[in-house]
């Protein structure tokens, strides 16, 4: 179909209207041709034999009347090939990087269809980032979405940088990658992340797509479908172990908002589209590990909470579709602690299926479970404290609130290069347990207590 | 006659050419897409369509079916899983993959399958609708009653015995009408019972805080609403797991697929407490995950409600989980978006208030039409944003659900689980149960119970004057209420779903741990009256020990020990 009608009626933000087409089908992919010879791409979003409305991708800017619509017949698709990884593709996946364009070995619409719940492995392998809030207390596997909730100025980057570098399966060599996908995100912010690929020459284990601040919003609705198509590809067609990191969800989010109130939709809370929850549910549920086949989709996206709020629907909705979270905390940043993740509102879902005897130690549930008793209520003594000063504390309490102490200092801390192994985080969690009575134990059987306990363990 | 699609915006779809009825089933578009006609005005109907619409272009077109969203009936149904207009994903898989592509029709049960059936009715007897013609084996525990549709009585003319197909003829009514293994039921439409009663059994379900504070009635409705990572489904998954009941639907709807395929891959495994056979032999998965096509979500909990009604016609008590009913709104939402009707609050369909009645209503305690007894217990999730409970999906199911289990976040970052407050939940149905109780669990359960309640409500008060001076400056007796209550707390309501034995608590067991407590209680208050100091009580070996009697295989001795031992050492202080 190579018709081209000069039938467009109406141009609002980003949305394109036109009449008398021959019929249009939903979603298809449409290229605008402008005078000067250049051209835009877009996608159908409603279609009627009278009506057909089209969003732009790189914006409405410079375009009018006069311009070609050519309907494409089919939907968006993203060239894929194993020879991606090492190129730096544009937020709509043209090469940036001055390569060759990519010789696709298959053609995928970046939409994905949605895995089959019954054709899904339940993900189980032990991902070690070295970071022991996370491999200790907040556990990541294989095929998991587990985003960072941070706030603007924290350094989510910096341990998303950490966590690509570090992790890796246990004595396993099997192929991995990393899909990086940029959205909205400065273009400084994109040199830091390019820079560390580079340095340690992980770039050419990576297929990088950029979007960036001045980059049309529009496109980064197509961004993160684009990268998890690359992902979906190398991970079940070339059997690789597949990490993506999405950064920044909260500007993808804002784009959406903003092309519900272009299309004058009926805003649901806090003036984002009613089906939010729906279009994250598209991007994050494309992790996971399929049966039968050898590689997965693991995503560690980075969201900046605006105002710091976790109740504001772009986290709260992620939240809700994710399989925990990982909360960067401003307090903990503000008392030089590295990384500042606040264990206490952070969360594995899939951490019991991933630990253990076997998978890391048999006491590792135990040892979680009673830190996180611990630190929560150190951390409550602390306020109490404020109040009524620590003499009125008892001599138990004043143990509690000395944990927490220990733990930010001693388990949160650590250096940015600091790569734990799993057997460390947990010698760091039983040194700073030992300082507490042992009948505090509570959450401990006493079998580990016999195996692992630095006063047991030496006689 | 066929008609031809107009318009299409997502999942909604207009057509024109056909007068279709409203519900009507028809297909869309050259790859015959399922839809449902939601909408009829003039000459065009508004259709939502359950499959992906991208690419179907005005001009294809679409056919009529004249029937409503149905479902189908039968032997079958036990250990399968289903999307959320019941086509089984294993067959979806075997046909496509994967991933789910569209255009894909499979039938519910499986036309192959021969089942043995055994008539239980004679040439020359009348039947009426709901009534027994004869068995079906389905699973090692279930015998699937094969019923006379609601609608049909007669006369048999002929009955057959033997093996059979879903759809074989088995029985033959004198008018001529064929009686087969399956029936077909409209989703929308509550299959009809002869009477309904008050639920006056509890669901035992293996969980203290549930089955101790605040009990559930088989026929009952239950709301378990929390902000995200409060607990909603892995207390939902318990209750299909240990609850003693004939059969569970498992709805996911709107949620991970991950989670569904945790438990295609647990339920095999593990035991019915009850019969000690597989689990998932009582069970019905539906699964229409989030990213799944949301007209299907929408009916997804229809399709699950008319399978339980199902088994509840059979005599079987029924629990039926739909995680999460938040999901089911926000898909009517989007759906009523899309038809530009007019957005009642915060975007919802002014009818939302309606529609979750309507299927709450659909539980009950019911005598069937055939005079049989079963039940229905519907226990929703309910997913408010932001975890603020005043939003209208928690609003307006609070209005019709009888039982409150309020998710807490602040207990959940504490890892204090279940999560659920024990201050601000609720059941209505703990009256109603308190004989039951007394009969069948001990006759002090109730007062033992009602006690620890009361303590913890007082606790809720000493701990905001603990904030203000510290516990120190508190009085000895209400020290030890303080201490009492973290036991409560510790030793009895924190449950961890994870854990091999104490994820699944007996009765006799809730009742003894509770009573242990207690026990302790009353020695340490007639300790401390006969002037024994305080830091000696607590310092009781005993009272520590207590707290890990719960994940003790050999429960009744590792108990007994600690009893012992305590009896020993409140007798070593001296006092009394
Ligand atoms: N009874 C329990 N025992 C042990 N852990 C629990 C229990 N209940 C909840 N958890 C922990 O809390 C986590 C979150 O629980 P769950 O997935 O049920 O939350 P949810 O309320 O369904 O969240 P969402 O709304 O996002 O689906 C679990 O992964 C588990 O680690
Ligand atoms: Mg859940």
């Amino acid at each position: 179909m190579t018709k081209e009608y000069k039938t467009i009626i109406e141009i609002s933000g980003p949305l394109v209207f036109l009449e008398k087409t021959e019929p249009v089908g939903y979603g298809e992919l449409v290229h605008i041709n402008l005078p000067d010879g250049t051209s835009k791409r877009g996608q159908v979003l409603d279609t009627s034999a009278d009506i057909v409305a089209v969003q732009v991708f790189e914006g409405t800017g410079g375009l009018n009347e006069e311009a070609g619509v050519v309907f494409a017949g089919e939907t968006i698709k993203l060239p894929v090939a194993r020879d991606m990884l090492g190129r730096i593709l544009s937020g709509s996946g043209e090469p940036l990087d001055g390569g060759p364009r990519i010789v696709p070995e298959d053609r995928v619409d970046v939409n994905g269809a949605s895995m089959n719940p019954y054709s899904r492995k339940p993900p189980e392998d032990f991902i070690q980032t070295g970071i022991s809030t996370i491999d200790g207390t907040n556990t990541l596997v294989r095929g998991q979405k587990l985003p960072i909730f941070s706030g603007s100025g924290l350094p989510h980057n910096e341990i998303a940088l950490q966590i690509a570098r570090q992790a890796k399966v246990p004595g396993s060599t099997e192929d991995f990658a990393v899909v990086f996908a940029a959205m909205g995100i400065t273009n400084e912010e994109a040199q830091y992340f390019m820079e560390d690929f580079e340095k340690t020459g992980a770039l050419e284990r990576a297929v990088v797509f950029l979007n960036l601040a001045d980059d049309p919003a529009v496109e980064r609705i197509i961004t993160p479908r684009m990268a998890l198509t690359a992902a979906e590809y190398l991970a079940y067609e070339h059997d690789m172990h597949v990490l993506v990191i999405l950064t920044d969800i909260t500007n993808y989010c804002e784009a959406l908002r903003q092309m519900g109130a272009a299309r004058e939709e009926v805003p649901g809370r806090r003036g984002y589209p009613g089906y939010m929850y729906t279009d994250l549910a598209s991007l994050y549920e494309r992790a996971g590990v399929i049966k039968g086949r050898k590689g997965s989709v693991t995503q560690f996206s980075i969201l900046t909470m605006p105002g710091d709020d976790i109740t504001h629907p772009i986290p709260d909705l992620s939240g809700y579709i994710t399989e925990g979270q990982i909360v960067v905390s401003r307090e903990l940043h503000r008392k030089g602690i590295y990384p500042p993740i606040n264990v206490l509102p952070s969360l594995s879902r899939l951490m019991n299926s991933g630990i253990g005897d076997g998978k890391t130690r048999d006491d590792h549930k135990a040892v979680s479970d009673q830190m996180y008793a611990g630190y929560a209520e150190g951390r409550d003594l602390r306020g109490l404290v404020a109040i009524v000063g620590k003499e009125a504390l008892s001599e138990r309490d004043q143990r509690i609130l000395e944990f927490a102490d220990l733990f930010e200092d001693r388990f949160v801390r650590q250096g940015r290069d600091e790569d734990r192994s799993i057997e460390e985080t947990l010698s760091v969690a039983w040194e700073i347990l030992s300082e507490i009575p042992e009948s505090l134990l509570t959450r401990i059987d006493n079998k580990y207590i016999n195996k692992y306990h630095p006063a047991h363990k030496s006689n | 006659m066929k008609g031809e699609v107009y318009r299409v915006a997502g999942p909604v779809v207009t057509i024109t050419g056909i007068k279709p009825k409203m519900y009507d089933v028809v297909h869309v578009g050259h790859e015959g897409l399922m839809g449902e006609v939601i909408r009829i005005e003039g000459a065009k109907a508004t259709v939502q369509v359950y499959e992906d619409t991208s690419g179907i272009k005005p001009g294809e077109p679409v056919m009529n079916t004249g029937m409503s969203l149905s479902v189908e009936l039968g032997p079958g149904l036990l250990e399968s899983i289903y999307d959320g207009i019941q086509r089984p994903l294993k067959v979806l898989q075997e046909k496509m993959g994967d991933f789910i592509e569209r255009g894909v029709t499979a039938n519910g049960l499986d036309r192959e399958k021969v089942w043995e059936f055994k008539p239980t009715v004679s040439g020359g007897d009348s039947v009426k609708g709901g009534e027994t013609i004869g068995i079906v084996q389905e699973t090692e525990n279930i015998e699937h009653k094969i019923m006379v549709p609601p609608n049909v009585s007669g006369t048999v003319d002929e009955i057959r015995s033997g093996k059979f197909k879903v759809d074989e003829t088995v029985c033959i009514l004198t008018d001529g009408t064929e009686i087969s293994l399956m029936q077909k039921w409209p989703v929308r439409k509550p299959r009809p019972v002869s009477s309904k009663f008050i639920p006056r059994r509890p669901l035992i379900t293996g969980q203290r805080i549930l089955d101790g504070l605040f009990p559930v009635a088989k026929g009952g409705t239950a709301a378990i609403p929390g902000p995200f990572g409060s607990g909603k489904t892995v207390t939902q998954q318990q209750l299909a797991k240990w609850s003693d009941t004939d059969i569970v639907v498992y709805i996911g709807c709107g949620e991970r697929g991950n989670e569904m395929a945790d438990v295609l891959n647990e339920f095999p495994e593990l035991q019915d407490p009850k019969t000690g056979r597989p689990l998932m032999e009582r069970t019905v998965l539906i699964a229409n995950t989030s990213n799944m096509p949301v007209a299907a979500r929408e009916a997804s909990v229809y399709t699950g409600i008319t399978i339980a009604e199902y088994y509840r016609d059979m005599g079987y008590d029924v629990s039926l989980m739909a995680d999460s009913s938040s999901r089911w709104a926000e898909a009517m939402r989007e759906i009523s978006s899309r038809l530009e009707e007019m957005p009642g609050e915060e975007g919802y369909p002014a009818y939302l208030s309606a529609r979750l009645s309507e299927f709450y209503e659909r539980a009950g305690a019911v005598k069937s039409l055939s005079g049989e007894e079963g039940s229905i217990t519907v226990i929703g999730a309910v997913s408010p944003p932001g975890g603020d409970f005043s939003e209208p999906v928690t609003q307006n199911t609070l209005r019709i659900v009888k039982v409150f289990w309020a998710l807490d976040a602040k207990l959940a970052q504490r890892r204090h689980f279940p999560s659920i407050n024990w201050l601000t939940s609720y059941s209505l149905y703990t009256q109603g149960l308190s004989d039951w109780f007394a009969e069948n669990v001990a006759p002090d359960w109730v007062p033992l119970r009602d006690n620890a309640m009361d303590l913890l409500q007082q606790e809720s008060e000493l701990q905001e004057i603990v904030q203000l001076v510290g516990s120190d400056a508190l009085p000895e007796d209400q020290q030890l209420i303080l201490e009492i209550c973290r036991m409560i707390r510790e030793y009895f309501l924190q449950q961890n779903a994870f854990h091999p034995v104490d994820t699944y608590c007996p009765f006799d067991k809730q009742y003894k741990l509770l009573k242990a407590i207690s026990k302790y209680s009353d020695m340490a208050q007639a300790a401390l009256e006969s002037g024994i100091p305080m830091k000696d009580i607590l310092a009781l070996e005993s009272k520590d020990e207590l707290a890990k009697v719960k994940f003790e295989e050999e429960f009744d001795s590792a108990l007994n020990v600690v009893l012992d031992k305590m009896d020993k050492e409140f007798a070593a202080l001296g006092g009394n």
